[in-house]
């Protein structure tokens, strides 16, 4: 079917719909209200995760709320409370290509056992300079950022295996490898054909400390890897990839990838090459990228630089890789929660290719092989294609599952949610959703068992859905009721940055089990100042290291004097209060840095170059006590040469 | 009939003092008192537990957070090592219950009125005491103080609740404090059977050797 005639059907379909449903109004059926009431004081039934895009962090939100909770700082230097600022975070910002304050988060994945969700950690990636960030979801805190080496550009990343064994990042942006591999290479663009790789990451994750590792890497043609999933249940040692541009374009992609009808997908079994990648096949190469983990005891960030990987040829794992004939430039791939299902978003069309997981390994079992590709290959189109389902929409892109035998999909041209029987392949209802969604989820909807009556839409245009904040403003995410037959829309939302992607655990997985501050007595931090008495003010040459207190409502020292034009001075600032949600903050007038904020027993600690003489202010940030406004202090910069020795204290003259 | 041995204490109540001595050294294995702190930014409340030997933190960290509080009023610091009644507490229930142990073997009905007379003297003396320690802890307040409030003190009440500013104190004795009153009433009885209802037995007993 061409797209115009299918968007005709479509159109058409949606018309006849509307027409007879007064529930597929734009603002939503009337009780609506009161399922997404959420009463003062009471808490909302899921944590929704939402990556922010550019934002480079992941939002929380609460459903059925709607009601923004909190902001993860993930690969973005966050002045808020000085992630990325704050000398004890700053390493997971480091990459082979230097300090990377800003990245863009696209994919969510929680860590599951047993195919399920578990609430250990979010896994999330960034697309632009390739890493992949574990989220401790007891702390809200990003304990380890690993960059992936040898890869462009990851958008299909960090999918997760069904116990957590092993993330996938696949590269998006092929790069030029060189032969034999290493760091970079400097060849024409237009040799892409010949010199540019594609590259399938397989990250092991410690199940002890979540502690990530290139285990191995696949080197594959040179296409965009879109998205991918593990498999579940009986397919759960496969994982799944789309891919568009097979054409191998450099320039201009929306039209020179977009050239074949069909495009491949990529199937890895990835236990199988994973016992072949350990049996030492393939070649170790030096390639340098970074690995920056919190220390638990410290809370302080150090980069490792890696050096070396391990890359797999196609040829060294026969049998465990293989190309599946897809619909043209496909974007989502989703496994149904039984496993014997793979659905893909036909981006370009108006259909979603179902495959049956069976289908593919009988393919395999005959070798029902058409030809190769790079070696890889590629298994019978008529014979692993379980179904289409028609009309699902213009620009199908992500597919979820309701654990009742339907999957849902998005479909972004024609703006709807489309909701069909994973058996039969007939849509059975359809709703507009405003406008142009990308991903969706149902709670629990990559997992064994959805346990959500929810949907989400994560919409990329908003327009007129709130009060216009300007030219710029948030993206809109729908959240809808699908307990019954009709999908029924319940509320708008507004969220920060362009969330890609988003997951959503239950409640009881997260919220027992908190951190709500630190165990003073438990902080190694090397800087740590446990009681007043032993704040200090030491200087090494040139550096200067004040070791401050902050407690309601002051700190100590609050006068410092000694400090010169040209010292480097490093604030270690610890929060001595032994209570919940009592932070205190840092900031000092005209520090080129960021504020600090620091919880209850934690250290964080700031560099300050003063350029200029002066008496410098500063004060608490965190409106801690009734006392706040007076939790201040001053530090004397003198000149250069001058010798004011170092002086400090709190209620007494220096 | 020996009237003599009946100025002994009888079996039963030997066992029923042995009891109570031991009843005592509960106070080892549970608060005496327990004051309980709610506030609007508190609704998981602050509280601590008074112990015969410490003052504990009810939930952790109770104590730092009660003295960051209370600091603003002027109130000295909640410090376990400085409450001298703390010190000596322990032996003073130790020896009770060594006392009463004592009346309970050698069956000595003076024993039995010295252990009942000091174990009174204590409960009453601690009381007193906790109740000047908190009228101290609540009117001692530092003159340099940032919040003064003309005629405001801070003293928790003894039993029972009170409105303090923004906080609702309760205070309230706690197991070991029931344990060591439960004590009590048991060697009161005791002591009441022994030199009331038994003294009156001894009457009779004498009143018939007489017309014997």
């Amino acid at each position: 079917m061409s797209l115009l005639t299918g968007g005709m059907a479509v159109l058409l379909a949606m018309f006849m719909f509307s027409a007879c449903s007064s529930n597929d109004s734009k603002t939503g059926n009337n009780d609506a209200a009161n399922q997404v009431y959420i009463p003062p004081g009471k808490h909302d039934q899921f944590y929704s995760f939402m990556s922010g895009g550019w934002s480079g962090n992941v939002s929380v939100y609460g459903i059925p709320s709607g009601r923004h909770l909190y902001t993860i700082p993930v690969f973005s230097q966050t002045p808020m409370n000085g992630y990325g600022y704050a000398s004890e975070t700053k390493a997971l910002l480091n990459t082979s290509s230097g300090f990377v304050p800003w990245g863009d988060t696209h994919h969510i994945q929680p860590s599951k056992t047993d195919g399920m969700y578990d609430g250990r950690w979010i896994f999330v990636n960034d697309r632009n300079t390739p890493r992949i960030a574990r989220i401790n979801l007891k702390t809200f805190r990003t304990d380890e950022t690993l960059e992936i080496p040898n890869t462009g550009g990851q958008h299909a990343s960090p999918f997760c295996s069904s116990n957590t064994e092993y993330l996938s990042a696949a590269s998006e942006y092929s790069i030029p490898l060189p032969k034999p591999m290493g760091n970079g290479v400097d060849v024409p663009i237009s040799s892409y054909k010949k010199n540019f790789h594609g590259m399938i990451s397989m990250v092991k994750v410690n199940q002890h400390n979540g502690h990530m590792k290139v285990d191995f890497q696949i080197e594959v043609p040179p296409f965009d890897y879109d998205l991918g999933r593990f498999g579940l249940g009986e397919s759960k040692n496969w994982v799944f990839y789309t891919d568009y541009n097979s054409e191998e374009a450099h320039s201009l992609l929306e039209v020179n990838a977009s050239q074949k009808d069909k495009d491949l997908v990529l199937a890895i079994n990835w236990k199988k090459a994973a016992a072949i990648a350990h049996q030492g096949k393939g070649t170790v190469v030096s390639t340098d990228y970074d690995h920056n983990i919190v220390n638990p005891r410290t809370r302080w960030a150090k980069t490792t630089v890696e050096h070396k990987v391990r890359v797999l040829q196609p040829s060294d794992i026969k049998g465990a890789m293989y190309f599946l004939p897809g619909p043209k430039s496909p974007h989502g791939i989703n496994v149904s929660p039984s496993g014997k299902y793979i659905s893909i978003g036909g981006k370009l069309s108006s259909t979603v290719t179902v495959y049956s997981y069976n289908d593919i390994q009988n393919a395999i079992k005959n070798h029902d092989v058409t030809k190769t590709v790079d070696g890889i290959p590629v298994l019978s189109f008529k014979n692993v294609e379980a179904k289409q389902v028609k009309k699902a929409g213009l620009g199908p892109l992500h597919i979820e599952y309701d654990g009742k035998g339907y999957g849902y999909n998005t479909a972004f041209i024609s703006s709807e949610i489309v909701k069909w029987s994973l058996k039969t392949g007939k849509v059975v209802d359809r709703h507009a959703s405003y406008y142009s969604p990308g991903h969706l989820t149902i709670p629990g909807g990559d997992t064994r068992k959805p346990y959500g009556k929810y949907l989400i839409a994560l919409n990329k245009i908003t327009k007129d859905r709130y009060l216009p904040t300007g030219p710029e403003m948030f993206a809109g995410e729908q959240l809808f009721d699908i307990s019954g037959d009709r999908m029924k829309l319940l509320l708008d939302f507004p969220v920060e940055g362009e969330p890609h992607n988003v997951a959503e655990l239950p409640a009881s997985l997260i919220d027992t089990g908190q951190v709500k501050y630190f165990d003073l007595s438990k902080n190694h931090n090397p800087y740590v100042t446990r009681k007043e008495k032993d704040a200090k003010v030491v200087r090494k040459g040139n550096r200067v290291d004040v070791y401050m207190t902050a407690i309601r409502s002051h700190f100590v020292p609050d006068n410092i004097e000694g400090i010169k034009v040209g010292d480097e001075v490093h604030f270690h600032i610890t929060n001595l209060e032994q209570e919940w949600d009592i932070p205190h903050g840092f900031a000092l007038k005209g520090m080129q840095n960021a504020g600090l904020l620091i919880i209850p027993g934690d250290t964080r600690s700031i560099v300050w170059k003063p350029k200029k003489i002066g008496v410098y202010p500063f004060y608490c940030t965190d409106f801690c006590s009734a006392l706040h406004q007076e939790m201040q202090g001053y530090v004397r910069v003198s000149p250069r040469n001058s010798d004011v020795k170092i002086k400090y204290g709190t209620n007494k003259d220096l | 009939m020996n009237i003599s041995k009946h100025k002994t204490i009888s079996k039963r109540n030997r066992v029923l003092i042995a009891i109570a001595s031991v009843l005592l050294l509960a106070v080892f294995l549970f608060p005496l008192w327990q004051i309980r702190m709610q506030a609007p930014q508190y609704p998981e409340e602050l509280g601590l537990n008074i112990w015969v030997n410490t003052i504990k933190s009810l939930h952790p960290h109770n104590i730092q957070s009660i003295n960051d509080l209370n600091h603003y009023i002027g109130m000295k610091p909640i410090d376990p090592h400085s409450v001298p009644a703390l010190k000596f507490l322990p032996y003073i229930m130790v020896g009770l219950c060594l006392l009463g142990l004592s009346a309970a073997i050698f069956a000595k009905r003076f024993l039995l009125t010295t252990w009942i007379v000091t174990a009174l003297g204590a409960a009453v003396g601690g009381l007193i005491d906790f109740h000047k320690w908190e009228y101290n802890y609540g009117h001692h307040l530092n003159p340099h103080a940032a919040i003064k409030i003309p005629g405001m003190s801070y003293q928790p009440p003894l039993i029972g609740s009170k409105q303090l500013l923004n906080i609702h104190a309760m205070s309230y004795p706690h197991i070991g404090v029931i344990a060591v009153g439960v004590s009590i009433i048991i060697g009161i009885y005791v002591w009441i059977n022994e030199y009331v209802q038994r003294n009156d037995k001894i009457r009779d007993l004498k009143s018939a050797q007489r017309i014997g």
